[in-house]
């Protein structure tokens, strides 16, 4: 069929692509909705096998534990799609914690503002500086790891300055809850909402996507690489900074010891959610998905209670690699033509 | 009135002149054919007109005003579109959104309306014959329709001038007639259309006007229908029959070597790869120079690697004396005999790091190493029997490669796989980018060489010496080889008029 008369009609339809098309469909689907299909298939183990596991409270207390990391991952997927990583935020997270807590006695606001200020400005500095330097994302990131760690030690002497919540309108926040389910829960899940529709359906969000699928493409289409590039970091700094915020509101201090290893949670929920590491293709649904299969597994484990925890690491560890391995396949799948 | 000019416009590069005083006009509705062999010029030009490159000397005249373009970018804000050989759009994405990227119809809160840019992408696309769903991701149709959507995106943007670079290349004989309507149509519209294509029937069938380059110089431009098309080739390929005839100069003796009833050393029988090599079969026997012809595209490079077994073959044999390759591969290849010098030296031959006698020993060590220790009185002794035979140039064999000449460079790597003892030998471009001298010393190598019994294959688009080289040629056009070229045949003018020849009119 490929020596065509001249003479025919001017149609490029053909079976094979009928073929293709329902193919790719599936194919699609499972790349995209494979985490949410595990994840209620461990859910539903779980509440079979774990009487405790079924209580409203423990569902409760699984959403609280992963705000702060579904807002890291919410930024990680966007930095993801672009192509890039962003090793920095599990330091931003600490410190935006630590400054948040110093930050309380000024109100309320100040709480919030300080955090998204240095965190965001971090972040800036992180795409500004791969955007226009063209230096390796990971390098950059790895930096500001260091920096930002670096600097939230040194304003708490090593650790050994606690700074208190003093604001009790604060600490409310991280601990009131409204039907039953934490502030903090809502104000994620809100944040969440605006980013899907933010990455699904404004210009930006296909900037995102075209920078990841193919960088010089995009830019010969009049895509401004760049800046989709520096805005992506700063949303990722900004989103860490806020994680840290909602923390130290829940603890009521600055807690200077977490945060280590979060960035690399908040990459495996995002690839166990479907997004490819090189960029191009993904969802923030995944993502979700992602972060609520690592929370649960972390609570199932709290739930068996003799188990050392370091099991969850091994787990997570082991679907992550089943993820990749599993996409690998089905992106070559999707090569059909 | 002009569209879209350039005027004695020229581009340097460190050590290369690419452009020397090139005029340039297009007209509204126009659709103008820029040929010229690798080399001449052609997507120097075709970067100054889109704003990738800054002309040295010059103007450029966009609608009758001085223009100039910082970025690609700028020219396509200015309406002139560029569709690039390789399809430039986001694999990922889908057909829908790469049609629409950065020009999404939005609604009033600001977002993406899916629904009218998937209704519209459907509407848009069905003109260019392409009806697959707009929602999958681009990566998964076709190459054909592929371009089909990057032409519709080029055009979309309120195009004056639509540059097209080697459009055909990856679509099929239905597509192509496809591309053609719409060609009609902008050229109805009063776009200009810049159409570079090597495909010569092609070219007579859909153009107006036509420019010529070469070496970086403007050659002709006029009307094509004016142009015969073996004017139009003895052009491009520079060779005025009457010089060539009076120089003749070549360091090839011309003597042929090859033993008619010899049985072949090469076989190769009916190969074919999708759009690319059609049937293609020939024979090479022991001491023969078979030289093979063609424009440009026409799938000279692709079957010699075929046969080196680093191209996708969707059929054919390749038989080395008599032994069949079945299903080849680079490694079956060389160790049936198969030795191949590829056209682009430095990005697939040479590793320019690494010294002379280095490089002529990658090729060996399976040969000189025993239980994967390397034996250094071995290669020592190749390295310098092949020095001293191909006279390769070096301070020492130690030097870097990549500090030698480039007739040098070429030497070590025709060292390199005569080290491997081959039965056959290919050479794509075995002269091109070495100086003078050089070459004459590489061309009276493969004399020697053929002479020693080894079987040629020869690809050169110097036209005087794959003539001069070559005992027999055989002309591909299209994938399809178009003729062959025996004893007194094997001249310019036969070449030229085989592959110039009209296949429409049998």
């Amino acid at each position: 069929m490929t020596m065509g008369v001249v003479s025919d009609p001017p149609a490029i339809v053909a079976e094979d692509i009928r073929k293709a098309d329902r193919n790719d469909r599936i194919v699609g689907v499972v790349q995209r909705q494979g985490a949410l299909a595990v994840l209620i298939v461990v859910l539903l183990i779980a509440v079979a096998a774990f009487p405790n596991f079924r209580s409203l409270d423990n569902a409760a207390t699984i959403l609280v534990a992963a705000a702060p990391p579904m807002l890291i991952a919410l930024g990680m997927t966007f930095v993801i799609i672009t192509g890039g990583i962003d090793l920095s935020v599990g330091s931003l997270y600490v410190l935006g914690g630590v400054l948040a807590a110093w930050a309380s006695q000024y109100g309320i606001l100040a709480a919030f503002a300080l955090p998204l200020a240095v965190c965001g400005a971090i972040g800036l500095a992180n795409g500004l500086l791969i955007a226009y330097t063209r230096m390796a994302p990971f390098i950059v990131t790895l930096a500001a790891l260091l920096g930002a760690r670096g600097l939230m030690r040194a304003i708490s002497s090593e650790g050994s300055n606690t700074y208190l919540v003093q604001n009790d309108a604060f600490r409310k926040l991280g601990n009131g809850s409204f039907l039953d389910i934490g502030y903090q829960v809502w104000l994620v899940a809100a944040l969440v909402v605006i980013g899907m529709v933010v990455l699904a359906r404004s210009r930006f969000g296909h900037s995102v996507y075209a920078v990841g699928g193919s960088e010089d493409a995009a830019s010969l289409m009049g895509v401004p690489v760049r800046r989709t590039k520096v805005w992506v970091y700063v949303l990722s700094g900004l989103l860490a900074g806020l994680a840290g915020s909602i923390n130290a509101a829940k603890l009521g201090s600055g807690v200077t010891v977490l945060g280590t290893g979060m960035e690399l949670d908040a990459i495996a929920a995002v690839v166990i959610g479907g997004t490819l590491l090189t960029g191009g293709a993904g969802t923030i649904a995944g993502t979700i998905a992602g972060v609520l299969l690592l929370g649960v597994i972390q609570n199932l484990i709290n739930q068996v209670g003799n188990v050392n925890s370091n099991w969850q690491q091994v787990i997570s560890g082991a679907f992550l690699a089943l993820v990749v391995v599993a996409q690998t396949y089905l992106v070559r799948l999707r090569r059909v033509t | 009135m002009a569209l879209l000019e350039v005027v004695d416009v020229s581009k340097t590069f460190p050590g290369v002149r690419a452009l020397d005083g090139v005029s340039f006009t297009l007209k509204p509705g126009e659709v103008h054919a820029l040929v010229g062999e690798n080399g001449a010029g052609k997507s120097t030009l075709i970067k100054v007109l889109t704003g990738v490159y800054q002309p040295d000397g010059g103007e450029l005249r966009y609608q009758d005003k001085p223009s100039q373009f910082g970025t690609p970018m700028d020219a396509q804000r200015a309406g002139i579109s560029t569709i690039y050989q390789e399809v430039n759009l986001v694999p990922l994405m889908s057909v829908a959104q790469n049609l629409f990227l950065g020009r999404e119809p939005r609604n009033r809160f600001g977002l993406i309306d899916r629904k009218r840019m998937d209704r519209e992408a459907r509407t848009i696309l069905s003109d260019y014959g392409v009806s697959a769903d707009v929602r999958r991701p681009l990566g998964t149709l076709a190459l054909g329709a592929q371009q089909m959507v990057a032409l519709a995106r080029a055009v979309m943007i309120d195009a004056k001038v639509v540059i097209m670079d080697e459009p055909t290349s990856s679509l099929e004989p239905r597509e192509v007639q496809t591309l053609f309507g719409v060609i009609r149509d902008l050229h109805a519209r009063g776009i200009g259309i810049v159409y570079v294509s090597h495909r010569l029937d092609e070219l007579y069938e859909i153009c107006d006007a036509v420019t010529i380059l070469r070496d970086g110089k403007l050659v002709h431009t006029g009307r094509l229908a004016d142009l015969e098309r073996i004017k139009l080739v003895s052009l491009m390929l520079g060779r005025d029959m009457a010089e060539v005839r009076r120089e003749g100069a070549t360091a090839f003796s011309g003597a042929a070597t090859g033993d008619d009833q010899a049985p072949p050393v090469l076989r190769v029988r009916e190969l074919n790869s999708r759009h690319k090599l059609h049937d293609v079969s020939f024979d090479v026997r022991p001491g023969e120079v078979v030289g093979l012809g063609g424009l440009l595209g026409a799938g000279r490079s692709e079957t010699i690697k075929a046969v080196g077994g680093a191209y996708h073959l969707d059929s054919g044999d390749i038989e080395v004396d008599g032994k069949d390759l079945r299903k080849p591969t680079p490694v079956r290849a060389v160790r049936a005999g198969i030795a191949v010098q590829p056209e682009d030296r430095k990005a697939e031959g040479i590793v320019p790091g690494l010294s002379v006698r280095e490089n002529i020993a990658l090729a060996v060590l399976p040969r000189v190493s025993r239980g994967g220790l390397v034996s250094d009185a071995k290669i020592d002794a190749i390295v310098e029997r092949f020095m001293t035979r191909l006279r390769i140039k070096a301070s020492s064999p130690d030097q870097a490669v990549g500090d030698l000449s480039g007739g040098n460079q070429q030497k070590v790597l025709l060292a390199r796989l005569l080290a491997t003892d081959p039965k056959v030998l290919l050479l794509d471009e075995p002269t091109r980018g070495i100086d003078v001298g050089a070459k004459a010393e590489v061309q009276s190598l493969i004399d020697e060489l053929a002479a020693e019994g080894l079987g040629v294959v020869l690809v050169s688009s110097d036209a005087e010496e794959l003539v001069e080289g070559s005992d027999r040629v055989v002309v591909l056009r299209d994938g399809v080889v178009v003729g062959t070229l025996t004893g007194d045949e094997v001249t310019t003018e036969d070449l030229m008029s085989t592959i110039a020849k009209d296949t429409r009119e049998h």
